[in-house]
């Protein structure tokens, strides 16, 4: 799978170096997006709400520049919680770079799956994400991106026990966003071909389908103020474990950008059925910061 | 020789008493570069003519104190801008004027706005929206109607 990551990169990177930048002969200038316009950090790291990537670049950069973020992202609902930490960078607004490492901790469950109180699944993602027309604010055309996110789950043996195919596994996607600055709404829509189960911390595929299937998600928030942004979202998800029913995700959020460089973002989550345990609600905490 | 007189007349002229000299154009309200809102909504939010000029007196005061884009505003002509962007302003709102500038593409012909001044300046906009009590909604109503204009304002 590496493999087939690797050269997707690559392909990437030289359609970026060919493609006629107009900023190129400029001297490179860092900084100058607008206030929250850069995304939170999703789950998988690519920017965008938190459940889902949208069609923007991390980082506060203009197609002048280059940026990053960094995150932290804490998910305590009824039986579990998790964390997430990542970095991305952003190149000339319109290449995007992400890693993040997930821990997915499965307290008492833990003990009553056989796993062992505490036991924890976790995986690094690599993601890249490329805008490749249209724009969030100015333009009449949305910002449409595609992407990859390469997982790699940590725990092989035991997703495999759990009923999965594999330990990793590739999901494509791609991001249509807008904000319409007429009504202060920001829409996004993302389809994804996954074959992960629950984000790919249950690992890849299962005894109920084992391929890729294509997925449906999508954000919307309403802009209150220059500073704070609320909204929701929606993630359609496989379903492909027969041991463990997959749920679609919904959440509810206010984002709120403390600074040029810090955004803070509050969200109730239902992330419905996880590892045979059903009515996974709780809140969802992110603190980012970008340049 | 009187046709021509009188269209002479009719046009705007190119700068009133007190700003400098500009390239002669034709004055023309399309040169605004957007359809005014229909209706008084956006008028009455703005304050009509009164709260507009306060907003443009005020956005052009902190641009050209702006240390980011005040470079860019430095040794243009401060009157003509407060009088053209009044009537900008106004003409897009539907507040009674029409707009006797340049179109955006020569005014901002190399000037060299990047993307980042450009949002640089929608920030100043909405501050100084903010000091006069907009509502952020309308606020943003008002920048839709600016924001295609980046196209024309920014540099190729
Ligand atoms: C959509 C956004 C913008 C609008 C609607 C706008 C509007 C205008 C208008 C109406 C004029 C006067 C035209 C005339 O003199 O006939 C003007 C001139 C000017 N604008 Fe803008 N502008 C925009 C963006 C910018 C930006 C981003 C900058 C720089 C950061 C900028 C800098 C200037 C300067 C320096 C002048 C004076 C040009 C001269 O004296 O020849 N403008 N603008």
């Amino acid at each position: 799978m590496m493999t087939c990551f690797r050269p997707f990169l690559c392909i990437m990177l030289a359609l970026a170096a060919l493609s006629p930048q107009q900023g190129m002969a400029r001297p490179i200038r860092n900084g100058g997006k607008l206030l929250l316009t850069n995304g939170i950090s999703s789950l998988e790291g690519a920017s965008g709400g938190g459940l889902t990537p949208w069609a923007v670049i991390a980082g506060n950069e203009t197609s002048d520049g280059f940026g990053m973020s960094a995150h932290g992202t804490l998910v305590e609902v009824k039986d579990y919680d998790y964390q997430s930490a990542g970095v991305a960078i952003g190149i000339r607004d319109r290449i995007e770079l992400s890693y993040t490492h997930q821990d997915f901790n499965t307290n008492e469950i833990g003990a009553a799956l056989g796993l062992g109180k505490d036991f924890a699944f976790s995986q690094d993602i690599f993601g890249a994400k490329i805008r490749v027309a249209g724009d969030l604010v100015y333009d009449r055309l949305p910002a449409i991106a595609v992407g990859v996110q390469y997982k790699n789950n940590n725990q092989g043996a035991i997703v495999r026990a759990v009923g999965a195919k594999g330990d990793e596994g590739v999901d494509y996607y791609a991001s249509v966003s807008k904000l319409f600055l007429a009504r202060s709404i920001l829409l996004s829509a993302t389809a994804r071909l996954t074959k992960a189960n629950q984000m790919g911390l249950l690992g890849f595929g299962g005894g109920k389908q084992g391929n890729h299937t294509l997925q449906f998600e999508g954000s919307a928030a309403w802009q209150l103020s220059r500073r704070i942004a609320i909204g929701g979202e929606y993630r359609r998800k496989p379903d492909n474990l027969n041991i463990a029913r997959e749920d679609d995700w919904f959440d509810a959020f206010a984002a709120v950008a403390i600074s040029r460089n810090v955004t803070a973002t509050i969200a109730y989550a239902d992330l419905g059925s996880i590892a045979t345990v059903k009515k996974q609600r709780g809140v969802f905490l992110q603190l980012q910061t970008a340049f | 020789m009187s046709i021509i007189l009188s269209l002479l007349l009719l046009q705007a002229p190119y700068a009133l008493p007190g700003e400098a000299a500009v390239d002669p154009y034709v004055a023309d309200s399309r040169h605004a570069g957007a359809v005014p809102f229909t209706g008084d909504g956006m008028a009455k939010a703005f304050g009509g003519q009164d709260g507009i000029r306060r907003i443009v007196d005020r956005f052009v005061a902190i641009n050209f104190a702006d240390p980011v884009i005040g470079e860019i505003f430095a040794n243009h002509d401060k009157v003509r801008l407060k009088r053209t962007l009044f009537e900008q302003f106004c003409f897009i709102l539907n507040a009674g004027c029409t707009y006797s500038g340049r179109d955006m593409a020569s005014a901002h012909k190399d000037l060299g706005v990047q993307k980042a001044d450009m949002n640089r300046l929608v920030e100043t906009l909405q501050r100084a929206m903010r000091e006069e009590g907009i509502s952020f909604q309308a606020q943003n109503r008002f920048l839709s109607k600016l924001a295609p204009m980046r196209h024309d304002v920014i540099e190729k």
